[in-house]
């Protein structure tokens, strides 16, 4: 199967995608993720002003079968909530990667970034599942 | 991992396989949602050959059943079914199981769960009392047809006029040279019924639904959406409403449980259960919060104080809600109690209600 993988965003090897801009960073899960899960019924997420730890969960998507945890690719402060999720949970499924994003957090620091994947050890992360 | 004689029919409708009790099986096939809703809607294959079968026969298969069920074997006539329990010496339980009467007082099959099958096998010969007995369970493929075009469906493809039996009566025929044995019965409340079949030809009858259903829908259904289907029920699953330590009083099972009649392991124990009166009861709830109840999560009062725990929860495809079913002090059992079940440390407030989940047809 063929997923979108957009080059200019970083991941984790728990299939999260995070978009950089500037000290902002977007994230959601991957195509693989979404995939995996199938429909998802239920978001939970982080509320706005919560801090929140790299490699630490910060919300859980559950299937019909199954719960999972979201794990944060960056430490910093959650500055937006897709709220239009929590309505609409199986709208993760058609487009994880663009209007299914979750939260945006405010970095603490850039460094962290360097602990992330970049697109082309993540098709090979996948390639192998 | 074993593999059902249909493991690679899986393969071919494009399933996505997981272990489960040591079993290759294939948890769902287009997705859970569309195999469950189809199930309500339509009709749907499901490849239960992982399932046990452990025959008893011989003049003393009668009195060793009687030994080791709590229902009343000696009931069943040619042809009847009877769902019942496998008790233990403390009046806990073994197994949950369906005894198929093939010829009366000498020939019996029971059905036993894929995860118990092993642990039944080694406790149907140490309290054997003198029946001849075999592991069937390498026999015997298991085909289950489930749902509102099922009845048309068996019809087609095995002649077997299943909207005239009752539920739980079986019917032994040959299917095309196999040796077949279809029963009444299912785990999904919707019409249909299961096939035993020699192991060699259920590939051949599993092919033939699903051509023979083509313009009634059928679709193949993994376990996730058998399990989606039995919670909207309230079904019991081992491992989740029921164990070694459950007291069946408790889990709603008492009405296959026959003192009156007979004697059987762990009788004194359940009876004593009984007349103790019950301090819990198995019910089931939803949520009116937003959050969805899994197994062994715990559940409050409105106060916080803990009063149970989750058996079984899920989002019903059919209601599009979350559903649940626990255990609570009795007294919060009623119709209507409100109660809170801890998601991840948020209380989230539910209500008990009525079961099955789903209003049956």
């Amino acid at each position: 199967m063929a997923f979108h993988i957009p080059e200019d965003y970083y991941y984790t090897k728990e299939h999260e995608w995070a978009q950089v801009d500037e000290n902002i960073v977007t994230v959601g899960i991957t195509e693989f993720a979404q995939t995996q899960l199938g429909e998802v019924v239920y978001v939970d997420l982080p509320e706005e002003g919560q801090k929140v730890t790299q490699g630490t969960s910060f919300g859980v998507v559950e299937s019909v079968k199954a719960v999972s945890d979201l794990y944060c690719p960056v430490s910093g402060t959650v500055i937006e909530v897709n709220t239009a999720l929590m309505d609409d949970p199986a709208s993760l499924n058609d487009d994880p990667i663009n209007n299914g994003w979750l939260v945006r957090i405010e970095m603490d620091s850039e460094k962290e970034l360097a602990n992330l994947m970049r697109a082309p050890d993540y098709k090979k992360l996948i390639a192998d599942k | 991992m074993k593999k059902t004689p249909l493991h690679q029919n899986h393969l071919n409708h494009k399933a996505k396989m997981v272990e489960f009790a040591g079993w290759e099986m294939p948890i769902q096939y287009v997705g859970l949602k569309e195999e469950h809703l189809n199930v309500r809607n339509h009709v749907g294959l499901f490849d239960v050959s992982h399932m046990g079968e452990i025959r008893v026969q011989g003049p003393s298969a009668l009195k060793t059943l009687q030994w080791l069920t709590t229902n009343n074997v000696e009931i069943l006539e040619n042809g009847q079914a009877q769902y019942s329990l496998l008790p233990n010496a403390e009046g806990g339980l073994v197994d949950d199981i369906i005894v198929y009467c093939l010829e009366k007082n000498q020939d019996y099959l029971v059905c036993v769960n894929a995860s118990n099958e092993e642990k039944d096998w080694q406790h149907f010969q140490k309290n054997n009392q003198g029946a001849w007995l075999t592991n069937e369970s390498a026999h015997w493929g298991q085909i289950a047809v489930q749902g509102p075009q099922a009845f048309e469906l068996i019809q087609r493809v095995t002649g077997i006029e299943a909207s005239q039996m009752k539920p739980f009566q079986t019917k032994s025929i040959t299917w095309l040279g196999a040796q077949m044995i279809f029963a009444s019965t299912g785990y999904t409340g919707e019409k249909g019924g299961e096939f035993f079949i020699e192991a060699a030809s259920t590939g051949k009858l599993w092919e033939a639904l699903i051509e023979k259903g083509q313009n009634l829908n059928v679709m193949p259904i993994g376990l996730g959406a058998r399990d989606t289907l039995r919670t909207e029920m309230k079904y019991s699953l081992y491992g989740h409403e029921i164990n070694e330590t459950s007291n069946p009083y408790e889990a709603g099972l008492g009405w296959v449980i026959k003192p009156q009649a007979k004697d059987f392991i762990g009788k004194t124990p359940i009876v004593a259960r009984k007349e103790a009166g019950l301090t819990r009861s198995l019910i089931g709830f939803k949520t009116i919060e937003r959050g969805i109840p899994r197994q062994d999560y715990t559940l409050h009062d409105l106060e916080g104080r803990q009063i149970g725990y989750v058996t079984s929860g899920t989002h019903s495809p059919s209601l599009d809600a979350a559903i649940g079913i626990g255990y609570v002090e009795s007294r919060f059992s009623s119709l209507g109690t409100e109660i809170a079940v801890d998601i991840r440390g948020k209380k989230i407030k539910s209500v008990v209600c009525k079961t099955p989940f789903l209003n049956q047809k």
